[in-house]
């Protein structure tokens, strides 16, 4: 057998009313890598992401993290994997501390949320209630709850959407931190000057399908432009809309 | 177990600052126990009973927070979670769909038993009731309406597909429960066609239950109220883990 990849993901398939989602998608993303997975509104990105782990359950394919199947050894692999997805919530009235330590005591090990918060500048808003941080304060603290589990692997679905320019710099910053302390990282974004600042590898989904999948470098020269936002209309050949 | 109590301590906190089981589940038993000791005093429930009628009442005092809890605070919890995908989060970590249950099912419990320490406080503190039972099967047979009564706002939070729906079902199943089933107007002193009717509501059973284990009574007597408890408690809770819906 081969050495496993840290996240390998192979034919994955899903359809809503027969509308494919998701068609035959395989990729894989080694140890301390970062994997973006572009594409627009309502191309998969959030459905794989959510696919892969399994809060969406895909009709085919198959999925190893860390050599766990998510959808079955869901306890053994969310021990390991710092999650973050778009569109979850927190219950009204929590306040920053209590969030942190409500989830800090699911995991086995464990770590100081204290020093996670000093690292991503929320120390002083420990007791503040998270409906008053402000939109780049709340990604921020949820970059750190993803990573209360000391996780080898982290998924990041559109972290940095709804931010202005300032905070989305400064949770770059932080990213580029865990890339260089060899996290595993796979990310959704629709913003290229992000991607191409955090991820070695990127796939290009168009309705479900990977249009690209290689690096960004692979990515400009492929489709002979310049800079990856062009490669990526490239490839997303969405001249035409504008519903971003 | 130190995850349990570190999850339950954040969510009951998070309830109190809510403050509606606070009221719900609180201070309206306190109120409803201080205006009927202050109407009944400790006139006898029936012409030569040996009990009051206020200690006639205790066990269905003690209920409504059980209703409060169970029928309105725990399905609204629940589809509230649902909505915000709160529960969504929960599944990408260790964390199983039991432990979630437990948690919640233990926020209401603290809830229906400090209100029952409340009600017992102040009937007997200030209103000299005697518990005339055994302790031990009161506290069992409350436990089983309480997690009866549990089992229906199970049923409702798991199953309804948004808050509204959970919130019209949770309004329809608490208002008539707490009104006609005896926990807040006495059983005895209904018509007998409405106390007919009011036989139908589970926590009607589950008071006649509580009643006769706080008096006293030998409990072959209402092996019917045990048995209509733990049939709601199978079946509402059968489905409430059978067609339970995390998203």
């Amino acid at each position: 057998m081969d050495v496993e990849e840290t996240i390998q993901i192979k034919g994955l398939s899903k359809s809503y009313d027969g509308r494919k989602v998701l068609e035959n998608l395989s990729f894989s993303v080694a140890a301390g890598e970062v994997y973006g997975l572009l594409g627009a509104n309502g191309a998969g990105k959030s459905t794989a992401i959510e696919a892969i782990l399994g809060t969406r359950q895909a009709d085919s394919g198959s999925v190893r993290i860390l050599g766990l199947n998510p959808w079955k050894q869901r306890k053994q692999l969310f021990e390991q994997v710092g999650v973050q997805l778009q569109d979850t919530n927190y219950p009204d009235k929590i306040k920053v501390k209590e969030l942190c330590e409500e989830t800090a005591c699911l995991y086995k090990h464990p770590v100081n949320c204290d020093e996670l918060l000093q690292r991503f500048g929320l120390k002083d808003k420990k007791n503040a209630f998270v409906s008053e941080l402000s939109g780049g304060q709340r990604q921020k603290l949820f970059i750190v709850l993803s990573l209360i589990p000391n996780p080898e692997v982290v998924f990041l679905d559109e972290l940095t959407t709804g931010l202005d320019t300032k905070a989305r710099r400064s949770v770059w910053k932080s990213l580029l931190e865990l890339k260089e302390q060899g996290m595993t990282i796979l990310l959704s974004s629709h913003f290229m000057d992000e991607v191409e600042i955090l991820c070695d590898r990127i796939g290009i989904l168009r309705d479900g399908k990977f249009v690209f999948e290689g690096t960004v470098h692979e990515a400009e020269a492929l489709s002979s432009c310049e800079k990856l936002e062009d490669a990526y209309l490239w490839f997303a050949e969405e001249e035409e809309t504008d519903n971003e | 177990m130190n995850r349990f109590f570190t999850v339950l301590k954040t969510e009951l906190k998070l309830s109190f600052r809510g403050m509606d089981m606070i009221i719900f589940a609180l201070c309206i038993p306190a109120v409803a126990a201080v205006i009927l000791g202050a109407v009944y005093g400790n006139r006898a429930a029936a012409p030569g009973a040996e009990y009051s009628f206020l200690e006639q009442s205790f066990g269905a005092l003690s209920t409504i927070a059980v209703c409060a809890g169970g029928v309105m605070g725990l399905p609204l919890l629940i589809s509230d979670y649902r909505q915000k995908r709160i529960l969504k989060r929960y599944k990408v970590t260790p964390a199983s769909p039991a432990f979630l249950l437990a948690v919640w099912v233990a926020i209401y419990a603290v809830y229906s038993l400090l209100s029952l320490a409340l009600v017992f406080g102040i009937l007997s503190l200030f209103f000299g009731c005697r518990f005339r039972g055994s302790f031990g099967i009161f506290l069992i047979t409350y436990i089983l309406v309480m997690l009866s009564m549990f089992s229906i706002g199970l049923m409702v939070g798991g199953v309804a597909p948004d808050m509204k729906t959970a919130s019209v079902t949770a309004s329809v199943l608490y208002f008539p429960m707490l009104i006609f089933s005896g926990a807040t107007l006495p059983y005895e002193v209904m018509p007998p066609a409405l106390q007919k009717a009011a036989d139908y509501l589970p926590l009607t059973q589950g008071i006649k239950l509580l009643k006769a284990s706080s008096l006293g009574f030998p409990m072959e007597s209402v092996w019917m109220p045990i048995a209509a408890m733990l049939t709601v408690m199978i079946i509402c809770g059968g489905i409430a883990v059978r067609f339970f819906k995390w998203e």
